[in-house]
């Protein structure tokens, strides 16, 4: 008999205006307990306003292997960094 | 998204060279203090070291509910029953980041639980000893939680990044637990003789298994080399063990307890603690299964996963009849 | 305390003031300490965790109506003279409070049937003419609101689960249910703190506790039992057998050490 529960991501907002952060994985049975898990194991220090649970085989992720493909053409577009442009110091406001 | 394929010996002179190729710009990420992440290329060896390394740690934690669990119902005083029901508590949760560490690493949970029930499984020695009375409590959080931060800090720079975050939450939660023992000795420390008495003999029983807990020296040891390169280990066995004898004693003697180690004697030249040899034939008799609590801890693990099979079994019978939440826990 | 709360309260004495809060806080303490044994036994790692953190919410209730009870009493007890010091007929808690944890199913109908009373006593005690009692079930209410998410969850995941499950929560229900005659029973004392303003109104508990644990068993698909008359009651310290053995373990260390600080 099936006692496997399943892999579930958490994703924690830990306070009022952040973005909700991945803090680790845990084990449910269905996505009810998978909040209650989340609320026990990772904000029993008031760490969180806020919980998302996602199961594992649900995430799609970038692969490592095409990464040069994926971010390596920002590394050379520094015009979009403000640092790029020299503004006059006495220029004020901008 | 955390499975990989394993790799295969290289056949060819051709695979072999990128297979070199593949082992050095690993290892320069990790000379440049990258972190390695689950879906990156790792050699064989540096996916299966950590997998032990974090199963063990994993399972210790689980274990390591026990001893102190042990001791829950007799706490002598509400408060302190509610902090060492906190502190077991945190125990359990770092066994889980562990776990889900180890995940990451393409194996599941259940089976490195079922290593450990089997018996295949390391966990860490100390946890094979009894707690004999409320003292052991306190002697636990000041010593062996005091000799795993030693371990656990430096592991927060280790180079897997999911196990080096594991690691900084860990430890967040560590230092009060070390505190709270410490706390604990100085209360009896400082209360009647019966008090005093029994602290001085948590602190003789636990001595010295809490400096074996470090391992024997690895000065001979070539895994040690090899994970050190890989920054998975960061300091030796001995190093640990040294700076836990240096910090600890002096709390001790803050405690007014003797440290049952009548060589111990501090050095002015190297600035250190010189102190008796360590029993290492009692630490390999126990790691074997031959210490006082090695079988009751793993019957209690067996016990608690054997009764709970109807009990997962249910709930995922449950989700699998039915999609929508439990109306009746809803009804506010 | 404000002047009408005063007055309500000023018709009652002091035992019996005190008598009503040893009820909860013993209560509490009691279904606290029967959880805490679980801990690194649990059917998961997680609900481990779970059931630690209700543990620790019960035994935080019965620190704080502990403290307030010896306050009250005024003779110098606090927190853990109450806990420690006192022998099984002066305890007050509920009966059902006090049974063993047995396998899962026990643990989970116990739980239930007990926080469906909390859940609905502590909400209607935020309105309590006792104020110190009154701030105590604000806080509570919202515990006891995630205890009964919890129990009441599982308790619909194994009555509706496997053969094997729905079979062991029958008989744990079947076994248990004749403990909820003292939660629904209101006593003299009951009665005293319902004039008083300090206690719900007579039958209101009991009417929302029918509701709220009916549906749930519906859910669960489990027959209700049908009522069963038992008036050993522990509230009045008429106590199961399984109290003393409880105590022991809990109290054991104080009495070896008396005058003792930890």
């Amino acid at each position: 008999m099936n006692e496997d529960w399943v892999l579930y991501e958490v994703f924690i907002r830990s306070r009022s205006g952040l973005e909700h952060k991945h803090v680790g994985s845990l084990h449910a049975a269905d996505a009810r307990m998978a909040i209650e898990h989340a609320r026990d194991v990772y904000t029993r220090r008031q760490e969180g306003v806020s919980i998302w649970v996602v199961p594992s085989s649900e995430i799609v992720a970038s692969d490592p292997l095409e990464a040069d493909a994926l971010f390596e053409p920002a590394r050379d577009k520094v015009y979009r960094h403000p640092t790029f442009y020299a503004i006059p110091d006495e220029v004020k406001n901008i | 998204m955390y499975t990989q394929a394993l790799d295969s010996p290289a056949a060819t002179p051709n695979e072999a060279s990128e297979e070199r190729e593949r082992l050095e710009r690993f290892q320069a990420r990790i000379d440049r203090d990258e972190k390695i992440e689950p879906k990156d290329w790792m050699p064989e060896a540096y996916r299966q070291t950590l997998i032990r390394q974090i199963a063990q740690h994993a399972h210790s934690e689980i274990v390591g509910m026990l001893p102190e669990g042990n001791w829950i119902t007799r706490a002598p005083s509400l408060r302190r029953k509610a902090v060492l029901i906190a502190k077991v508590q945190d125990e359990g949760g770092h066994g889980m980041y562990l776990y889900s560490a180890a995940e990451t690493l393409g194996v599941s949970r259940g089976a490195l639980i079922e290593q450990l029930l089997v018996g295949r499984a390391k966990y860490s020695s100390i946890f094979n000893y009894p707690t004999l009375t409320w003292a052991d409590i306190g002697a636990i959080g000041w010593l062996v939680d005091g000799a795993a931060i030693m371990n656990q800090v430096p592991l927060c720079r280790c180079s897997y990044g999911p196990y080096a975050r594991a690691m900084v939450r860990i430890c967040k939660e560590e230092s009060f637990h070390q505190r709270q023992g410490y706390e604990l000795m100085l209360t009896l420390a400082r209360g009647s003789e019966a008090q005093h008495a029994m602290a001085q003999d948590a602190l003789n029983r636990w001595w010295w298994p809490s400096l074996m807990m470090f391992g024997p020296s690895d000065a001979n040891s070539v895994h040690t080399a090899q994970s050190m390169r890989w920054k998975i280990k960061r300091f030796t066995n001995d190093e640990l063990r040294q700076k836990f004898i240096d910090v600890t004693v002096p709390q001790a003697e803050y405690l007014g307890l003797t440290v049952p180690d009548p060589d111990l004697r501090w050095d002015e030249a190297s600035q250190h603690y010189r102190f008796g040899a360590i029993d290492w034939s009692e630490f390999h008799a126990v790691l074997k299964g031959e210490g006082p609590c090695n079988r009751e801890r793993l019957e209690a693990r067996r016990a608690a996963h054997e009764n709970g099979r109807w009990v997962r079994e249910a709930a995922a019978a449950y989700a699998a009849k039915h999609h929508a939440p439990v109306r009746a826990a809803q009804a506010g | 305390m404000s002047a009408t709360a005063q007055a309500g309260v000023a018709q009652v004495s002091t035992a019996e003031r005190v008598q009503y809060l040893l009820r909860l806080a013993d209560t509490s303490l009691i279904a606290g300490q029967r959880l805490a044994e679980l801990l690194g036994h649990g059917p998961t790692l997680e609900e481990d965790l779970a059931l630690g953190n209700i543990s620790l919410d019960l035994i935080g209730q019965a620190r704080l109506l502990l403290s307030l009870a010896g306050r009250i009493e005024g003779n110098g007890r606090d927190e853990d003279a109450l806990a420690f010091l006192r022998d099984a007929p002066q305890f007050r808690n509920m009966s059902l409070a006090e049974q063993p944890n047995g396998d899962f199913a026990a643990t989970i109908v116990r739980q239930c049937l007990l926080d469906a009373w909390q859940l609905e006593t502590y909400e209607s005690l935020t309105g309590s003419r006792e104020e110190a009692l009154a701030d105590i079930a604000h806080k509570a209410v919202k515990e006891c609101r995630y205890h009964w998410r919890f129990s009441a969850g599982w308790l619909v995941r194994l009555g509706d689960g496997t053969e094997e499950s729905h079979a062991r929560v029958e008989a744990a229900l079947g076994a248990l249910w004749r403990f909820t005659d003292e939660l629904l029973t209101p006593d003299a004392l009951d009665a005293r703190m319902a004039v008083c303003g300090i206690g719900p109104a007579p039958g209101l508990i009991s009417e929302r506790w029918e509701a709220r644990v009916g549906a749930a068993l519906a859910e669960a698909k489990l027959q209700k039992p049908p009522h069963q008359h038992y008036p050993w009651h522990g509230k009045r310290g008429v106590h199961s057998e399984h109290l003393g053995h409880l105590l022991t373990e809990m109290q054991f260390v104080p009495r070896a050490y008396p005058g003792a600080t930890w």
